[in-house]
């Protein structure tokens, strides 16, 4: 330590991560918050098996024998309703379909909606064979619960993602538009501090937190979801790293110019969103139809989070996602380089 | 070399203000000069350019013996600054903000020992953010001598400080000047000018109106005194003028005041006079006249008005 007392690099990047760890508040949002957000998750999309399916039947003359037949299905949940009642609860989705009675019935339900076609089909089954239809065969069933498939697992590395560009974007841009409003970056640039010192000491402190910020979060996914690890942690490590340089790169653009924190605030946010929506953080990329996926697969979060899902959930070696680790790397040079062109350090 | 600064006609404009309009002095090695002036007179601006934090219009400027434009780097090494207001690190400790600083400088002090200068080495483990406006003002004229600087630049260092803050920084400056040191410090403050100065530049409006030593910018008032009066109806101000001792009498809205030679004999012409004209005194004070007072009989008005 005591060699490393005048070096500049060194004490700037000390300087940060003494900011970081004095200050609670920061602590959570890095730290706790990701946490947080992945327990609510994995617990609201917990894997429980197949749900029950609602079914209304409309009240009427065979309501009765059709609510019987219904109860012998398996999964599914019926109750009889009178048209108003059977009209609002469909209306509101608590009951995928609406059995009207008669001959042959009427399968009441919106074709917009996902169980939908499930519904009509389990109930359709179930009143075919309740009037004497019979089975050619019974299929065996098999079933599939490996763990990576689930949607803890595809959530996790995403989680991961969007905290690596957040910290990275809010640790390094807000920090310099910071130290900028208030003259401290002034004060540093009288110094014969060399500004490539200074932003050097912003990502090498940046870096020391990443550490913690990755390890923490996976090693509690791995032991509370059990969220798996495939790939080499050294993998893991470089691909988070190189996210991290990318971000701050970004970052440093974000604030190359702004002069107040509101300022700064609303340039941050209009680069995050998009990326928080459309970068598979949350739910897959293959969501968004195809003409935009040119946009969505040239994001560098979308680039990193394919990297980390592909190194945790499916093992992959750097070689295989150099694509993606590609992408992220000309992200981050390239902001980077523009930042430093037009960096005003006033 | 015998100057730590040369500048010969500087000027810099803000969009339409003439912020610097022609300003041209010297700064000899070993000594402090002072810029004394109003605010908004144009001090800062001259002394950023100094500190190469600020592009220059026109005219030249060498910072011992070099310019910013061939020696940025070389010349920050050699400078110490403080700026008007320096917002540290809140998180950072004292001890911790000041070897960040000293990290900067190829050589330095070490930083506990310039602690012990600005009298701040029992506060070495608090949070910057925690310390008085005083003392946080005394951490910047630390970080500014940690660096072992040649020459010194101060920018209304004891604005806004209590007295004994204000006694601090000025002993540092001193301490810092018999080691050898140059020091530019601008300030509104006439005692400070005058206790620190060797040489004081009195700027008004991006012009230095005067150059030179405290001692001899009071002299040239002609008198060493002021009285200065209130009645409760204007007087008559001709009279005034050939009271005995009386060198020149200026009225600033109510109050009359009068530069004089020897108080003792003015003040009771003055009485004498005035219960000639039949008013009553509502008010009288006398004090040494001072660099105020230069500066308000240049200009005809005041340094510290707001």
């Amino acid at each position: 330590m005591r060699l490393l007392r005048y070096v500049p690099v060194w004490q700037i990047s000390l300087t940060k991560i003494r900011e970081l760890v004095r200050e609670p508040e920061a602590l959570f949002w890095v730290f706790v918050f990701p946490i947080l957000l992945a327990l609510a998750l994995g617990i609201a999309f917990r894997s429980s098996g197949p749900e029950e399916i609602a079914i209304g039947v409309q009240t009427g003359d065979a309501a009765a024998e059709i609510e019987r037949a219904l109860q012998r299905a398996e999964g599914v949940r019926s109750v009889v309703l009178d048209p108003d009642e059977a009209r609002e609860r469909l209306r509101t989705g608590r009951v995928a379909l609406v059995v009207i009675p008669g001959d042959p019935p009427t399968y009441w339900y919106d074709p917009t909606r996902q169980e939908s076609e499930a519904s009509r089909r389990v109930v359709d089954d179930a009143l075919q064979r309740e009037a004497g239809r019979t089975d050619v065969f019974v299929a065996e069933t098999q079933e599939m619960t490996e763990k990576g498939s689930r949607y803890i697992d595809f959530l996790i590395p995403g989680l991961l993602g969007m905290n690596i560009m957040g910290t990275g974007m809010w640790g390094i841009g807000f920090y310099i538009v910071t130290a900028r409003q208030n003259k401290l970056l002034k004060r540093l640039v009288a110094t014969p501090m060399r500004r490539s010192e200074f932003l050097l000491g912003q990502i090498f402190g940046r870096l020391f937190l990443l550490v913690f910020e990755v390890g923490i979060l996976v090693l509690l996914a791995n032991l509370i979801f059990d969220v798996p690890v495939r790939g080499s942690l050294v993998t893991l490590g470089f691909v988070s790293v190189l996210g991290a340089m990318t971000f701050a790169g970004m970052g440093l653009l974000v604030a190359s110019r702004a002069k107040t924190v509101e300022g700064v605030s609303g340039l941050m946010n209009l680069v995050l969103m998009p990326m928080w929506i459309l970068s598979g953080v949350f739910f897959s990329t293959s969501r968004f139809p195809e003409v935009m996926q040119p946009v969505v697969q040239a994001l560098p979060l979308t680039a990193l989070n394919d990297a980390l899902r592909e190194v945790m959930l499916d093992g992959a070696s750097l070689f295989s996602i150099l694509d993606e680790v590609a992408l992220t790397a000309v992200w981050g040079v390239a902001t980077f380089v523009v930042a430093l062109l037009v960096f005003r350090w006033r | 070399m015998t100057d730590v600064i040369r500048c010969s006609n500087l000027v810099k404009r803000y969009d339409d203000v003439l912020a610097v309009d022609g300003i041209s002095f010297e700064v000899r090695t070993g000594e402090c000069f002072g810029l004394l002036g109003p605010n908004g007179a144009g001090k800062t601006t001259t002394v950023e350019i100094f500190e190469g934090l600020l592009e220059r219009d026109s005219g030249d400027v060498a910072v011992l013996g070099e310019t910013w434009e061939r020696a940025g780097r070389r010349l920050r090494e050699r400078i110490g600054i403080t700026l008007q207001e320096t917002k540290f690190i809140d998180k950072l400790t004292v001890l911790e903000t000041l070897t960040l600083f000293r990290s900067f400088y190829r050589e330095g002090h070490d930083p506990e020992e310039v602690l012990k200068w600005v009298e701040l080495e029992e506060k070495a483990g608090a949070r910057t953010g925690k310390l008085s406006g005083g003392q946080r003002q005394r951490l910047s004229v630390a970080c500014s001598l940690v660096g072992r600087p040649d020459l010194l630049f101060l920018d209304e260092p004891t604005t806004g400080l209590d007295p004994v803050s204000r006694r601090q920084i000025w002993a540092c400056v001193e301490s810092f000047r018999a080691g050898g040191g140059s020091v530019l410090l601008t300030t509104h403050y006439m005692e400070e000018a005058h206790r620190l100065c060797d040489r004081v530049a009195i700027i008004d409006r991006g012009r230095v109106i005067a150059l030179d030593t405290p001692t001899r910018l009071i002299a040239s008032l002609g008198a060493e005194h002021v009285v200065e009066f209130q009645t409760e109806r204007p007087p008559d101000i001709r009279p005034l003028e050939s009271l005995p001792d009386v060198r020149s009498v200026r009225v600033d809205g109510e109050t009359v005041s009068l530069t004089v030679a020897e108080v003792h004999r003015a003040v009771p012409a003055l009485l004498l006079e005035l219960k000639r004209q039949q008013l009553d005194l509502t008010n009288l004070v006398t004090h040494h006249a001072t660099l105020e007072d230069v500066f308000v009989a240049m200009t005809g008005r005041r340094l510290e008005e707001d």
